[in-house]
């Protein structure tokens, strides 16, 4: 290597290097900070007689909505409210007893199973238990 | 006085060489023909434009944006602060008033064929200002936190996250998180003041600077006794300003009429109210997202979608290399009519968003 070459590759690689020192810290402070989430697994997500039958209603389960129904035959059922297309909420269509996605049309039978539209998978279903005066909402597995 | 003036002048001439640039401006012609009227949609969207950008920064004064206050800091601004409705209706009607005049511009360019060689770089850029002002429209919507922008911003950006093997990475980072959040607004309010306006001012830049050295297309196949040339200034810059002054009377009586509504404050834990829509500009895709299969061929409908709308703009900007009889200043009648079935499927598959919500 001469003299000449040296140097060429000398000022190239500080200039490479100089341009890395101040892309690295840029692109890390764009990158969003990691939250600590909380995972919860269980919420009270209701009182008992607090849903007339054929009614839902849709409660928080840690950061994201979930969606408590008491079908017309008084059974409780609960899902994640977040459709499994792009994450809209869903909501409980009490003429068609039928689970409605306003973004999409995506339909969802009561036991959360697509009936329609374009939802790729059927939503999270949730255990329900009855504790004293509380329905208790807790995920599976 | 004319002595003042002419020393001012000749000081700022030997400074500035404006004696250049007047020359330049003197020679300047545009070709006048029976298409002529298309070329007046540029300079619309350059006016509308800088109109954006004196009303955003009025606009800045007031807004704050985050979660607790960024609804609340605009009803402030429509009901407290004077002519505060009129700055933000001003806003709002101009920005769907210049997507419109981008897509005309971007239309007339593509059948006048105005494309062709050496005018590329020229499509390349527009091309490029479409996607940023896109942006813009997908930014600034967040930005008064109510129901429908909220998610409209979810969908919008579960969309990119379908993307295989990077799109949660890019979900996550135009976000600011894994949900839409305080930290979402701050990002989209970052782009839509911070990097957006600065992208665009350095695209557009070159576009119109494209434009001055290049000078107007003439359509293929007009013959030179059909086309006359008129100055630039002033026949052609008149006209140009009674076409802005049109488009501020109109946006000034639609204000006037039709103030922006505010809409409810956004509520995450809320269901998604129904008819949910974008904006109209991204209604075509919407649709489209409809009405796809869940699975094609097992795989998921909307990656098929995405996929198809990234490949068709990439043709799309391609389309100045793939013309090979335009760059021959050849009529090319099969790009014509492709031209004509993305039209079509635009103005379609946005009035089925509206005619057929139940779809
Ligand atoms: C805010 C966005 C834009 C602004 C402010 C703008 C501005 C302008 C102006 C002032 C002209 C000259 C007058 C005219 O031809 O109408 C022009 C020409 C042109 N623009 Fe744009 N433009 C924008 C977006 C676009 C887009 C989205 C495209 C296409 C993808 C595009 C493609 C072209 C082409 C090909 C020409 C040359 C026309 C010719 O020489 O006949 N522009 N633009
Ligand atoms: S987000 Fe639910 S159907 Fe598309």
């Amino acid at each position: 290597m001469n003299r000449r070459k040296f140097i060429d590759l000398f000022l190239g690689g500080s200039l490479i290097g100089t341009f890395i020192a101040f892309l690295y810290p840029t692109i890390s402070y764009l990158l969003p900070t990691k939250q600590i989430e909380v995972v919860i697994k269980k919420i009270t997500a209701a009182r008992l007689g607090e849903l007339a039958p054929n009614t839902s209603k849709i409660f928080k389960f840690g950061t994201s909505p979930g969606i408590l129904i008491n079908t017309s035959d008084g059974e409780l059922r609960a899902f994640s409210a977040i459709c499994t297309h792009l994450t809209c909420t869903v909501i409980y269509e009490e003429d068609t007893g039928t689970i409605l996605c306003p973004c999409h049309n995506g339909r969802f039978d009561l036991g959360g199973n697509v009936v329609s539209g374009p939802p790729p998978a059927p939503l999270e279903s949730y255990n329900v238990e009855i504790s004293g005066e509380d329905i208790v909402v807790s995920k599976k597995g | 006085m004319k002595n003042i003036l002419q020393s001012i002048y000749s000081y700022l001439d030997s400074r500035f060489m404006l004696s250049g640039l007047i020359q330049f401006a003197k020679k300047k012609k545009v070709p006048e023909h029976k298409h002529s009227f298309w070329y007046y949609f540029g300079g619309i969207c350059l006016f509308l434009f800088i109109l954006q950008v004196l009303t955003g920064i009025l606009l800045l004064l007031y807004y704050s944006p985050s979660v607790n206050s960024a609804h609340e800091s605009i009803i402030f601004i429509m009901s407290q602060v004077k002519f505060g409705w009129l700055m933000r209706s001003v806003h709002s009607w101009s920005a769907n008033i210049l997507i419109a005049a981008i897509f005309i511009h971007m239309f007339s360019s593509f059948f006048l064929k105005a494309y062709r060689s050496p005018r590329e770089l020229t499509w390349i850029t527009g091309f490029f200002l479409l996607l940023v002002f896109l942006a813009f429209g997908f930014s600034g919507y967040l930005l008064p936190w109510n129901e429908l922008s909220f998610f409209a911003t979810r969908v919008g950006t579960d969309i990119a996250g379908t993307l295989p093997l990077i799109g949660k990475h890019i979900k996550t980072f135009i976000l600011g998180g894994t949900d839409v959040t305080g930290a979402t607004i701050s990002r989209f309010f970052w782009l839509h003041i911070g990097i957006l306006p600065l992208l665009t001012v350095m695209i557009l830049g070159i576009h119109v600077l494209l434009v001055q050295t290049l000078g107007m297309s003439k359509p293929i196949g007009i013959p030179e006794n059909k086309v006359k040339e008129v100055p630039f200034f002033p026949n052609f810059i008149l006209k140009d300003s009674l076409g802005w002054m049109l488009m501020l009377a109109i946006i000034g009586v639609l204000c006037v009429f039709f103030p922006w509504e505010i809409g409810q404050k956004a509520d995450p834990f809320a269901a998604t109210p129904i008819g949910i829509k974008p904006e109209w500009y991204f209604c075509f895709m919407f649709s489209t997202l409809k009405i796809i299969p869940a699975h094609i061929f097992s795989i998921e409908g909307e990656m098929i979608a995405l996929f198809g709308f990234m490949i068709g703009g990439l043709l799309w900007m391609l389309v100045p290399f793939l013309d090979r009889n335009a760059a021959k200043e050849r009529r090319s009648p099969f790009f014509s009519v492709m031209g004509w079935i993305v039209l079509l499927y635009i103005v379609v598959m946005t009035a089925v968003t509206y005619l057929l919500p139940g779809l």
